[in-house]
């Protein structure tokens, strides 16, 4: 037994690797309120003053503060960076400098290119002559592809495939550094790969043999690149300040290596708290160094960067990491999993100012202590920066050691990991199956040619059937695709701390998307239930739609309209499934579009529902701006309609209100957004962004930038600085339905 | 069915957090008798327009929505003015109770007859409005009376109703210290006196009125602000 272990609580979690049995036996639920919690120090006002002026600096220079174009970005390939070396409590940094980018082109050498050309730098010759030698992910997926697949790429029918750049959604356990120490974690790994070679080994032993080397590899790297900062992470954590950092230090290893489209961090503050509930009692610290330490490692997560395109952020905009904390949630023996520290990590938002990262993400149950859910409304009407995902949902499915991938993606920690890509654009689906498989902008023959529209009035039966008819092709180039993304991303970007850092045997989802649901619900109720008639340019191609009359619209917790959601969503779903997938990994979908929205609607003609050709979609599952004219809470019904089982990678709603519309004063506020959660929730609605300000505090924001630094707000499935998005992205959210009654 | 009686309604909010306790659901009824300048809601006012419902359908509606109503919240109905159409109001809230779900009521006050004590009997929370301190004012702006609005009052006493008392506070008429007072008097009148909220007058209402062709009369007063409420919350 380690001796850093002592005061801790034994059981099984000793002897194998099993964080939950060691957080199970030794956490202190929390069920009072948030008057115990401390402002920053002097130390931490001054720290975070010098990070403040990074951040300025870093927008004033157009959003990249500096490039080192030199250095192929990995755990040790830099020297030691801080950001304020006498007065850090936790340190490392993913370069030699604070905001300073790294290229990692084992993604691909074209996003890097393309990335340092965009903001004024050119990619070293160094980097551009080693990798003339290498295969990278990129470079091995478009030696498979298809001429389908870059068609369906190219017309946008499916966008977001993560084949240019790291695939991301992967969380590795980095609770496992603190409390286990490297070595421990080597030797089991050794322990995995010889069993592995005792057996027959055929193909995908071998692969896992090589993947078990790669992984021992970089748990070596890892220690090395933490002794650099005079840490010995071989051996578990001792106390407090260590377990942050030995932690922190999985986490930089992880973002050092791999730039992945989303990093989450996992559920971490409960797992911290039992190292901070020991120091406490052994008063070793006081309260307000544990919030100093927290406040410091969240400024550290809030320093993690990627190089990204111009093009990337159109599509996920704001620069985003995703560093997704699981917050709260409830035990499946029953007691809450709210500790001290769920308080902590989120009072960072008001010693730090408001910001979106890290993705503040609460596991929330209506069995939640009341206490907490208090302060969360209370953060959200402050802050506008946390989201809500349904432990009462997710529990029974992923047990109580869950955290979230991305935005809205639940996984066991440690125990599961994805392949996610992209998104498949369900109304151009409509669109193409009208028109025989031709993309109806370009005319261009995307799906194999076959039955198109005929008539002049569309009507539902006929319409349906034709979808039916290029569904199938649809969910089989998807599948293919993505089977070809992820069987080369093992081969040539593989993640090998963070996989080291998860069981060797693991489940593997692959998580698809779909985007356009309200827009395409819409339309088909709009054929159903009003009169359509098509129109069609001089080479036959329906290109736009004379609607008469009114139809129901998704939103308003009308079943008409609600149930064509649903139904859709199901028949993608289950055709999805149909396809094999690499690794046998289990299929799940996501409706979820981040920011990518905009860029979806730009791709799309126009549509049934009177939707013009370009403008924007819905976000994730949201009903079309404007269209939910029943009020918040009909919004809400409607879109707890969609069904989690076909949807478990999630059902992402992102929900503004005016802060008056909930209620006269400030405690009458939060009861009610606590209730409105609790209500959403109890009809198995999956996720919830929260946004409680109004429309003209964002037009003014938009107009005088200056005023509001650190506004901050929640769209698809993660919260962004409003001034990292584009007009035309700020212009979208400023048009979304603010619930209110004025 | 036995209630097929039909209610004229407005419109409805699915979210409501300013009228009433908790979470409610808010039936806007149809038309109402008074013609208070400040009026918020002059679409409302006729009785011709708005759309016929049952009471099955607005419960059926209301039931959609219970599980944000929370140990507080429920259904409000309000207007126009409920009590013009009373006798579906206490068909409604009988109802409404059947379901497990509280009821309040949002009134300028009305004359007590038989339909409003069945709505009494089945209303847990009663907001009423007290416009002005005086009879005079009463009949000059409103065309009722306060004795009206008093003896409403007194007839939810026999039904114990918790009482939230409202006034809406608009500058030059009805924004001194002496009315505020006076009001803060009255109210005391209502045995479960919840509280007194005082509401600001605001002009979000002109485009209402321009659309409907009708000259709103306080289209030259100014809006009343946060801080003259502040002050006047004190008095109370």
């Amino acid at each position: 037994m380690f001796e850093q272990w002592n005061g801790f609580k034994a059981g099984k979690w000793q002897d194998e690797i099993n964080v939950r049995d060691f957080i199970q036996l030794n956490y202190t639920p929390y069920e009072g309120d948030e008057s115990f919690l401390a402002g920053p120090t002097d130390r931490t006002k001054k720290v975070y003053e010098k990070f403040d002026a990074l951040l300025k600096e870093e927008q004033a220079k157009g959003g990249v503060l500096d490039v080192d174009t030199v250095t192929v970005s990995s755990l040790t390939a830099y020297i030691p960076g801080y950001l304020d070396k006498e007065n850090e409590i936790i340190v490392g940094l993913q370069t030699d400098k604070p905001l300073r980018r790294g290229v990692n082109p084992f993604g691909g050498m074209n996003m890097v290119r393309k990335a340092c050309k965009a903001y004024g730098y050119e990619l070293s010759e160094v980097v551009e002559e080693e990798f003339r030698y290498r295969t990278t992910h990129n470079d091995g997926v478009f030696r498979v592809y298809n001429d389908e697949i870059r068609a369906a790429r190219h017309t946008g029918i499916i966008t977001g495939l993560p084949d240019a750049y790291g695939r991301g959604r992967i969380i590795g356990d980095y609770r496992r550094v603190a409390l286990y120490g490297v070595d421990k974690l080597i030797e089991e790994k050794l322990r995995d790969k010889a069993a592995i070679a005792a057996n027959d080994v055929l193909a995908e032993d071998i692969r896992r043999l090589e993947e078990l080397f790669q992984q021992i590899n970089f748990l070596g790297k890892l220690k090395e690149m933490a002794a650099m900062y005079d840490c010995d992470i071989s051996v578990p954590a001792k106390d407090s300040r260590e377990a942050v950092q030995w932690l922190y230090f999985g986490y930089l290893g992880a973002i050092k290596e791999q730039n992945g489209a989303a990093m989450s961090l996992g559920r971490t503050s409960t797992f911290l708290d039992i190292y901070f509930e020991r120091d406490l009692k052994n008063g070793t610290y006081t309260e307000e160094q544990i919030q100093e330490i927290m406040d410091d490692f969240v400024m550290k997560l809030r320093m993690a960067r990627h190089l990204r395109t111009p093009e990337y952020n159109e599509l996920f905009a704001g620069d985003p990491m995703w560093i997704t904390e699981a917050i709260g949630g409830m035990g499946e023996d029953g007691r809450t999993l709210v500790t001290k520290n769920s308080f902590r990590v989120l009072h960072t938002l008001y010693n730090l100012n408001p910001s979106a990262e890290p993705n503040m993400t609460v596991l929330w149950s209506t069995q939640l202590p009341h206490a907490f859910k208090r302060f969360c409304a209370k953060v959200s009407c402050d802050t506008d920066s946390i989201q809500y995902e349904n432990d009462d949902v997710m529990r029974p499915v992923y047990g109580d050691d869950y955290a979230i991938a991305c935005c809205v993606s639940a996984m066991r920690v440690g125990k599961d990991m994805q392949f996610f890509g992209a998104r498949a654009n369900l109304v151009k689906l409509l669109l193409m199956a009208l028109n025989g498989g031709k993309d109806e902008k370009s005319g261009m023959q995307v799906a194999p040619a076959g039955k198109k529209f005929e008539g002049e009035y569309l009507d539902y039966d006929t319409v349906l059937d034709l979808m039916n008819e290029y569904r199938p092709w649809l969910a089989k180039t998807y599948v293919k695709a993505m089977n070809m993304i992820h069987y080369m991303h093992d081969k040539y970007a593989y993640e090998k701390v963070q996989m080291a850092l998860h069981d060797t045997d693991v489940h593997r989802y692959m998580a698809f998307g779909a985007a356009g649901l309200s827009v395409l619900a819409d339309s088909l109720s709009a054929i159903k239930y009003a009169k359509v008639k098509v129109i069609r340019d001089e080479n036959g191609l329906i290109t736009d739609f004379e609607t008469t009359g009114d139809f129901p619209k998704y939103g308003n917790d009308d079943d008409r309209a609600d149930m064509i959601a649903k139904e859709q969503i199901e028949l993608f779903f289950n055709e999805l499934k149909k396809v094999p997938t690499y690794r046998d990994a289990e299929h799940t979908l996501s409706i979820l579009t981040i920011t990518s929205n905009v860029v979806y609607g730009k791709k799309t003609g126009n549509t049934p529902d009177g939707r013009r050709a370009g403008e924007p979609f819905a976000p994730g599952a949201n009903p079309m701006h404007g269209r939910d004219a029943s009020g918040a809470l009909a919004s809400l019904n409607s879109v707890a309609k969609l069904s989690y089982d076909c949807c478990k990678d999630g059902i992402s709603n992102t929900f503004c209100v005016i802060p008056q519309a909930l209620g006269a004063d400030n405690e009458t506020r939060y009861e009610n957004l606590s209730g409105i959660i609790d209500g959403y929730f109890s009809q198995n609605a999956q996720h919830i962004n929260i946004n409680v300000f109004d429309r003209e505090m964002l037009i003014d924001a938009s107009e005088h930038p200056e005023k509001y630094p650190n506004l901050t707000i929640r769209v698809s499935g993660y919260a962004v600085n409003f001034h990292k998005l584009s007009k035309e992205q700020q212009r979208e959210v400023i048009a979304r339905t603010f619930h209110g009654n004025m | 069915m036995e209630n097929q009686l039909l209610g004229k309604v407005h419109s409805f909010q699915s979210l409501g957090a300013v009228d009433g306790p908790g979470i409610r659901f808010v039936v806007f009824m149809q038309g109402c008798p008074y013609r208070c300048p400040y009026c918020h809601n002059p679409d409302t006012r006729p009785f011709s327009g708005g759309e016929e419902y049952t009471v099955e359908e607005i419960v059926k509606k209301a039931v959609r929505f219970k599980s944000y109503f929370g140990e507080k919240g429920g259904v409000t109905v309000s207007g126009g003015e409920p009590l013009a159409q009373a006798e579906f109001v206490a068909a409604l809230f009988e109802e409404l109770h059947k379901a497990g779900i509280n009821t309040a009521l949002d009134t300028a006050g009305y004359p007590v007859n038989e339909a409003v004590k069945k709505v009494l009997e089945h209303t847990d929370t009663v907001l009423c409005d007290i416009k002005f301190p005086t009879d005079e004012q009463y009949k000059n702006y409103i065309g009722t009376s306060l004795d009206t609005v008093l003896n409403f009052i007194d007839e939810c006493n026999k039904y114990d109703i918790s009482i939230i008392i409202r006034h809406v506070v608009v500058p030059g008429m009805t924004d001194s210290v002496e009315n505020i007072k006076q009001i803060a008097a009255l109210a005391k009148r209502a045995k479960s006196l919840q509280k007194i909220e005082l509401l600001p007058f605001k002009k979000l209402c002109v485009q209402k009125y321009d659309e409907l062709g009708i000259d709103f009369p306080l289209k030259n007063t100014p809006e009343c602000d946060t801080k003259t409420i502040d002050k006047l919350k004190n008095l109370l």
